[in-house]
């Protein structure tokens, strides 16, 4: 990679980030040399069972942790020598929230507004206005231990937003919600990275890293064992699946399509046929045609993607669902 | 000046917090009232015995119960910071820029002004037992209850820090504490203790504010146990103050 490319819009950049623990059994390797880059105006996932080494990574790119090894720059600054700059510059927001449950939401904003240098008068505006947006005027006012599950998310979504950062962490934003919180939790990060933040999340749910990222790492053991966005992950497991149901002549149909440059893998079970393809899109007109042209008569159709679990499954040899349990 | 205006604007956050449930200031100083009500009138008696300091019990009794207040008040105050740090407020301020020194500096001014609030009563209420304070001494006494205070409430944030869990850091403040204060002669002046009890005390450097409260309440503002006795304060609680702010600095979780 030639320097100016690497100085260009990144917005992380980590070379052989590492961080080891000390525990009662000896040393841990939570993270073992992460390598990645964020792009800026991103959604950039972190998808990995708990005790992967997410949240460590996190808390080291957001000055929490003291990096054990490696470098990283982020949102423009060094986070070995320019902590503070790099502080000024992201919001974080821990699976915990970070909200004291004995104060009045509108004046933990106002109070976060301060520490990042706001005037009284500017603290008080921006906080109603991000009160507004993530609609918590109505219960402002109100001590926060009286919140919702998803008022409570969004008000600490809301401190990380005060100052409006370039870069956002967000630490799982939506275990523990309910289904309508985080669909609306989704919506939220979709808005503001179309509003040109660029977000960076964890999360060991398989739908939340296939729905809301642009793009993701799945991290296992301290080590990323994938990157991509979650369409080229999945085609680089097995490519797409397409069953066919036939009307007959099965046998005839698997030794023509089996014999096609497209299919990858193909398997008959009765009538009905599996073929693995790389891209379901553009063989499934083929199929048709070559059908079609040999008389056979198809009654059903369909396509499936591998999900982000058979990716895991691949990487690892493990199943997300069984190594988060 | 960042410092400043970070521990400022953390001092009017938890003072807000404090304030929004004022019955603890009262509960907090509910114990040394009790001493006062219930304990000090048995001293009425033992006062003219020989060896106990003259200016009468209250004078000599009072100054102890201060010192006391602020050692036990601010004691506990590492409590809250335990649950601060599992919802993870302690953390989200230390992504912001804030001053990590003012974290710690403005919530203990916080606490010091609890417990000047809780002396001050405490004395308003000794005054009609026959308290006798000036002014100027008042000050004096409110400013090395200060020290006592700003000492403690960093200690007892700094063990929060190491031991994170309410069971273990309660028993063990308060149990660290009780000798130090008794050895300090705050209940009854150690000029009535045997002398091996004595040399102990001498080594207890809360028995030097206890002095100097004394003599304040004497009205000896000019002598050098007083001074003594602030600048011993103003010194450990220097100390604690950087060991606790360290806490603040590298918190790890």
């Amino acid at each position: 990679m030639a320097p100016a490319e690497a100085a260009s819009a990144a917005m992380i950049e980590t070379r052989g980030l590492r961080k080891v623990f000390t525990s009662r059994k000896g040393p841990v390797e939570a993270v073992a040399g992460v390598d990645l880059r964020v792009e800026e105006h991103e959604v950039f996932g972190f998808l990995g069972p708990n005790g992967a080494g997410k949240t460590t990574t996190l808390r080291m790119l957001a000055t929490l942790l003291p990096p054990g090894g490696g470098e990283a720059t982020v949102a423009g600054a060094d986070l070995r020598r320019q902590p503070a700059l790099v502080r000024t510059r992201i919001g974080y927001v821990s699976q915990a929230g970070g909200a004291d449950s004995e104060i009045s939401g509108r004046s933990e904003l106002e109070f976060q507004g301060r520490l990042y240098g706001m005037g009284r008068a500017e603290a008080a505006r921006r906080a109603a206005e991000t009160l507004e947006v993530l609609e918590l005027t109505e219960c402002a006012d109100r001590v926060v231990r009286t919140y919702s599950g998803g008022q409570k998310r969004r008000l600490d979504i809301g401190l990380g937003l005060m100052h409006r950062p370039r870069l956002l962490f967000l630490d799982e934003p939506t275990t523990g919600l309910d289904p309508q919180s985080r669909a609306r939790m989704w919506d939220e990060v979709r808005r503001l990275r179309d509003a040109g933040t660029t977000v960076f999340l964890t999360t060991h749910y398989l739908e939340e890293a296939d729905a809301l990222c642009d793009r993701l790492a799945i991290i296992d053991h301290g080590r990323i064992v994938a990157l991509g966005t979650p369409d080229e992950l999945k085609r680089r497991v097995a490519g797409d699946v397409v069953t066919l149901g036939l009307a007959g002549a099965g046998e005839q149909a698997l030794a023509l399509l089996g014999a096609q440059d497209f299919v990858r893998e193909a398997g008959r079970e009765g009538d009905v046929l599996r073929l693995y393809v790389d891209r379901a899109e553009t063989a499934m007109p083929a199929i048709l045609r070559l059908l079609d042209g040999a008389g056979l008569a198809l009654e059903t159709m369909a396509m499936s993607r591998p999900s982000l679990d058979d990716v895991f499954l691949h990487q690892t040899g493990r199943s997300l669902r069984e190594a988060a349990s | 000046m960042k410092l400043l205006r970070d521990s400022w604007l953390v001092y009017q956050r938890y003072l807000g917090i404090l304030l929004r449930n004022p019955a603890w200031v009262i509960i907090g100083v509910t114990q040394p009232v009790l001493y006062l009500l219930l304990f000090a009138p048995l001293l009425k008696s033992i006062a003219r015995m020989p060896g106990f300091p003259p200016g009468g019990a209250y004078n000599v009794f009072v100054p102890g119960l201060l010192i006391q207040l602020g050692l036990f008040g601010a004691a506990g105050v590492g409590f809250s910071l335990i649950s601060e740090l599992r919802f993870g407020v302690i953390e989200r301020l230390r992504v912001t820029p804030v001053s990590r020194a003012a974290l710690l500096i403005g919530r203990a001014m916080r606490d010091v002004m609890n417990l000047l609030i809780q002396s001050l009563i405490l004395v308003l209420l000794a005054l009609p037992f026959g308290l006798s304070i000036h002014v100027g001494g008042l000050l004096l006494v409110l400013a090395l209850i200060a020290l006592i205070g700003l000492m403690m409430a960093s200690i007892s944030y700094a063990l929060a820090f190491a031991l994170r869990s309410e069971d273990s850091f309660a028993p063990l403040i308060f149990t660290a504490t009780l000798p130090i204060l008794l050895l300090s002669g705050v209940l009854l002046p150690l000029s009535l203790a045997p002398g091996w009890l004595r040399d102990v005390a001498r080594a207890n450097p809360l028995s030097y504010a206890v002095n100097a409260g004394r003599a304040i309440f004497n009205d000896h503002l000019g002598d050098p146990s007083v001074l003594h006795g602030i600048g011993i304060m103003a010194v450990l609680a220097a100390i604690a103050v950087a060991v606790a702010a360290r806490s603040f600095n590298r918190a790890a979780s």
